[in-house]
Formats: C-alpha cells, structure tokens, sequence
C-alpha cells in the first residue's frame, strides 16, 4: 500500500554524513550504541525517541562536537553545518543584538541576514537585544542564523521548543521550503512523537540504539515503536498523515463517508505532482491535533517566507499548505 | 608638573588598561574572574620559582600561569570537583607555596608588598616597552581569535559545529590571560589584576550594544581609571595600584546611576567596531 511499486522515491543525494556503529560511552554508560545511519543532500532524517535516547548525543556525534567513542562517523570533506543546539544560555552580560548573532560564526550581508529572518518571521527583531527575547523568538532567531549560512546540513535539535503552536507548524513548513530550495540535507530532532514531520523522509527511533527506521508511516507501524511509546493515536501523524480516507491493508482506500475504491481519487485533494496550485475541494484533514481537525482550504499566495502580520494567520495557512504539500512527498503511491 | 617616573606610570598603566580592557570582557562573559585570581595567585609562585631558580621573573610568572592553567583544564575534564572549588583549590594553595618559599629563601629580601599590590611608579622603560610589546600581541592575537570566541562564548557547540575549533581558542585565550597577568603584576599586583580586568568591563556593559564596542569602550574605561587613580596617588600621596582600582570602581557606580543613559548608550554604539 505505501512505498510499494510506483513511490516516486526521492533521488538521494550524495552522502553528507554517514554513522557506522557508532556510540558514546559516559562513565562506562553507553548514552548510544551502534547508531548508523547517513544523510543525504536533501534528505530529512527525523530522530524521536523519549527522554534520554540519545538524540542530542547522536546529533552531536553526527556534527563532531562529541567524537563518537566506537565506531565510524564520516563527514563530507568541507561540509558546512548549521546547526541549532537545544539548549543555549547567554550570558547577559555580553551585548548581543539578533543583528550580531545572525554574524555569530561566519560573515553575512544584511540582504541574506534580513531574508533569513523574515523566513522565520522575527524581521522587525533584527536590533533586539537576544537576551530580551522571549523563548520562541530566540528559537526562531538561532533558526535564522543557521540556515542564513547556506550550510549542506542542517541540524535542528528541537527547533521549534517555546514555539506557539500556529508558528511551529510555519517553522516545519520552511523547514520543508529550504530543504526544497537549497537541496541541504536535514537532521531534526524532536521529542515530540506527533510533531515529525509530513516531509520527514527517514524517521529514526533511537532508545539508546536504533528501534526502528523508516518512513514516518513505516516506523509508525513498527512494533519497535509501538512497544516503545505504546500505541499512540494514529502514531506519528502529523500536518498531514491523517486523511479522509485510510489505506486499508489489501491496498483498497476507505474514504471518509464509509466507501470504499480501489484508488484515491486523482481529484480528492491529493494531487500528485509538485506545484502549489492545487484546488480545492472543500474536504476535511483531520490532524492528530484535536483542535486542528479541520484545515480551511482557502488558497491564496503560499508566501510563507514573506514578513509575517499575525503568527496566527500565517501559521494556519502554512499549516494547511504543509498538508497539501504532503501529496508531492511521500506516502501515497498508489498501484 | 610630571615627574619622568609618573610620566613611565603613565606609559605602563595606560598601555596596560588597553590590554585589559577587551581581555577583561571576555572573563567576565565567561564567568572566569575567578579563574582570573587563581591565574594572578599562582603568580606569587612564579616570583618564588624565580628567585630560587634566578630565571626571568616574567618567564617564571608565565610558566607557572600557564602551568596552573593545564592543570585546572586537566582536572576539570576529570569532572571529580567542581570548577569552583578546583579554582580555590589552585588559587590559594599556589599563593601559599609562594609564600612559603619565599620565606625559606632566608637570602632573599624582596618586597613582598611590591608584589601583592604593584609598584607602578618604579617602572623602567624597559617595563614599559613589555608592556606595550606585550600588549600588542595580545591585542593581535585578540583580534585574530575575535570571531571564535565570542562564537564559544554563546556556544561552544555551535561555535565546534560549525567549525570554530572553540577548544584552541579556549585554550590561546588562556594564554594571553597568563601573559597579561605576568606583564601586569608589576603595576597593579597580584591581589588587585582581575579587580582591573573585570571592573571596566562591567562599567562599560551598560553602555555596549555589541561586543565589540564593549570591547573598546572597556579599554578606554581602563584608561581613564589609571589615568585618574594615578593622579589621585600622587595628590593624596596614596599607594598607586589601589588608587588605580578605587577609580574604576568609582566609574562602574556612577554607570550604575541612572542619570545620562541615553546619551551614554549612543556614545557606546557609536565606539563600536573592532578592537
């Protein structure tokens, strides 16, 4: 039923980082063990795993800031990595303006310095001191200024933590948008086991080892991952996983009012081609979010990346648009 | 009227608060004033080694900083003690073996207060060519590890990541403190050199909009601490290094007042830039 004969796999790029065996030791505790995995130019990867896993200790051995104590870890010659920590403190006593940090690592014109900030929606913050930041707003500045270097990897470890929840979806959705633009290849981390992403093209699920990989609807069927975080609602759906209709184990599709066809229809809201001049009908996405059940489907310009008026307004319209886009990635090939 | 040896103190203090100045903001983002005194501390040890070995009193200073330094990186990785307390461990045990040895060397007079609290107005234009020798390295070195350690002072990960290497300029700026400790101990001693490295930092914190400017505008602040405190050791007849630090601890209260916050805050933007 899914991934199965006609997937329209995503070319994979050439291989950015590759993890052979790879573990940590800290105390003779094994943090992980015998991680292996690669990323690929414009691959997302996905870490989930509960508390203690090892996803930030994997991140970091994947990007050398922790040397992998056994096995292999291989990075491209000169890869250039932007990455954002899940924890950073600063100390206030050092003057930082959302202006010099986005200059944190590397030189930057103000041109790409003000594009990557209005991507993320904070552009009027550009002279605000960081420490006078709220939570979300500094994660969408550390956002800003990893991905305003143009890096080959990208490093999200819980990229949108104090996030509001109409912004998260909008971070994922240019998330998804560079990835598409600059072919970067993507490792995120979230502990949040609805938040992974429609576009995600490889879910790990880490507890100390790899459980289980896949797509998202893959390990979302594992037994691995249902033995480790229990059955949990439709597993990882989100933004998108939840249609009207399901996929029924023999390949059939049972749609929303019962029916059931032997295919999608080609008209229902799934069009599978790339584009974002998709019409609509108006027919429900239910998300695994409760109250989000319903996506308005009022298309107007898909500008996520312009200046944001109103996190609200903009992160519906990402939202839903995250939804549709799903159609063009992964998931639902068809026979 | 000024005297060639207040005009040498001049030479020595100013070409000293220079350096301080922009090293000094980086300890205190770091939180490393504490580490500043261990470093000054072991400095007494380094005096002792000198004239019990009769090697370079500036060599011996900086060997044994420099040594101090090793030994704390190396302790902390082992994650047995806190920094804290590892820093006065080295901190005080290094000044009392100074101290005690000195006593030993029966043969030896030297004048220990000269040492704890600095003798700016016995200072030879040889001193001063150190010091303003020195302090240029520094400042270079300052200016060539710039972007790397503000970048491991947000974030070290960040700054490793993205290929800073913030582990080697961990350790150059440790360095450099060592070298200014050693270079300033004669002007202000070994009690009162972080009192100069943090002091007009923290003064001009709250007229900084950058980093960089704090950078600059600290060394100025610096300046005009020796500047005023040596002058006010000469009016008052007072001992010239705790003059130099009661002046910039008089700058960093009235920075605390209230009064002219926005004028000052302009002026500390527009001293921006490099250092």
């Amino acid at each position: 039923m899914l991934m199965q004969t006609a997937a329209p796999e995503r070319q994979k790029g050439d291989e950015l980082v590759t993890l052979a065996g790879a573990g940590i030791q800290r105390s003779s505790r094994w943090l992980v063990r015998g991680v292996d995995f690669s990323i690929h130019r414009g691959e997302i990867v996905t870490l989930i795993g509960p508390n203690g896993a090892g996803k930030s200790t994997t991140a970091k051995m994947a990007i050398g800031v922790l040397r992998a104590d056994e096995g292999k870890v291989v990075r491209k010659a000169g890869l250039k990595i932007g990455y954002v920590p899940q924890k950073l403190a600063i100390d206030w006593t050092m003057p930082l303006s959302v202006r010099r940090l986005m200059r944190l690592t590397g030189k930057l014109d103000d041109a790409s310095l003000m594009a990557a900030l209005s991507d993320v929606g904070i552009p009027h913050l550009v002279d605000a001191e960081v420490r006078h930041l709220s939570g979300g707003e500094f994660q969408r500045a550390l956002l800003a200024r990893a991905i305003a270097r143009n890096p080959d990897l990208l490093v999200l470890d819980e990229p949108v933590q104090g996030v509001d929840f109409a912004g998260e979806s909008a971070l994922y959705e240019l998330i998804r948008t560079i990835r598409n633009k600059t072919g970067c290849g993507i490792l995120l981390i979230s502990h949040d086991l609805h938040m992974v992403m429609a576009d995600t093209d490889t879910v790990i699920c880490l507890n100390g080892h790899v459980c289980c990989r896949g797509t998202p609807e893959a390990v979302s069927r594992s037994d691995d991952y249902r033995r480790l975080f229990g059955n949990v609602g439709a597993g990882l759906a989100v933004y998108s996983h939840r249609h009207d209709h399901t996929h029924l184990p023999d390949g059939r599709v049972q749609h929303k009012d019962g029916s059931v066809t032997d295919h999608c229809h080609p008209d229902d809201g799934h069009h599978h081609n790339d584009g974002h001049d998709h019409h609509h009908h108006g027919h429900d996405h239910a998300h695994s979010h409760g109250e989000e059940t319903t996506a308005v489907h009022s298309h107007e310009g898909h500008d996520t990346a312009g200046p944001h008026q109103g996190d609200d307004e903009h992160g519906k319209n990402s939202h839903h648009h995250a939804a549709h886009d799903h159609a063009d990635g992964k998931g639902h090939s068809h026979a | 009227m000024l005297d060639d040896f207040f005009l040498r103190a001049l030479l020595a203090g100013t070409g000293l608060a220079l350096t301080t100045g922009p090293l000094g903001c980086f300890v205190v983002w770091r939180r490393m004033a504490y580490f500043g005194d261990t470093i000054a501390h072991s400095a007494l040890l380094g005096v002792a080694l000198s004239l019990m070995l009769e090697i370079n009193l500036l060599v011996s200073v900086f060997a044994v900083a420099v040594a101090v330094s090793l030994l704390l990186l190396l302790l902390q990785k082992r994650q047995a003690l806190s920094a804290d307390a590892l820093l006065g461990i080295l901190s005080h045990s290094t000044l009392a073996i100074g101290l005690v040895m000195v006593a030993f060397m029966s043969w030896v007079r030297i004048d220990l207060i000269a040492f704890l609290f600095g003798d700016i107005l016995a200072v030879t234009p040889a001193d001063i060519a150190l010091i303003w020798g020195g302090g240029l390295v520094v400042l270079a070195a300052l200016v060539v590890l710039w972007r790397p350690l503000i970048a491991s002072t947000v974030s070290a990960d960040i700054a490793e990541a993205e290929g800073l290497k913030p582990e080697r300029a961990r350790l150059l700026f440790m360095l450099l403190m060592a070298l200014v400790i050693a270079i300033a101990m004669k002007i202000v001693g070994i009690m009162l050199i972080t009192a100069l490295l943090i002091i007009p930092a923290a003064t001009a914190r709250r007229f900084s909009s950058a980093p960089e400017g704090m950078a600059v505008l600290s060394s100025l602040i610096g300046v005009i601490a020796v500047v005023g405190g040596l002058f006010g050791s000469l009016t008052y007849d007072t001992p010239s290094g705790p003059s130099i630090v009661v002046a910039a601890l008089i700058l960093f209260i009235f920075s605390l007042l209230p009064f002219g916050r926005k004028n000052l805050s302009e002026q500390g933007t527009t001293s921006g830039g490099r250092s």
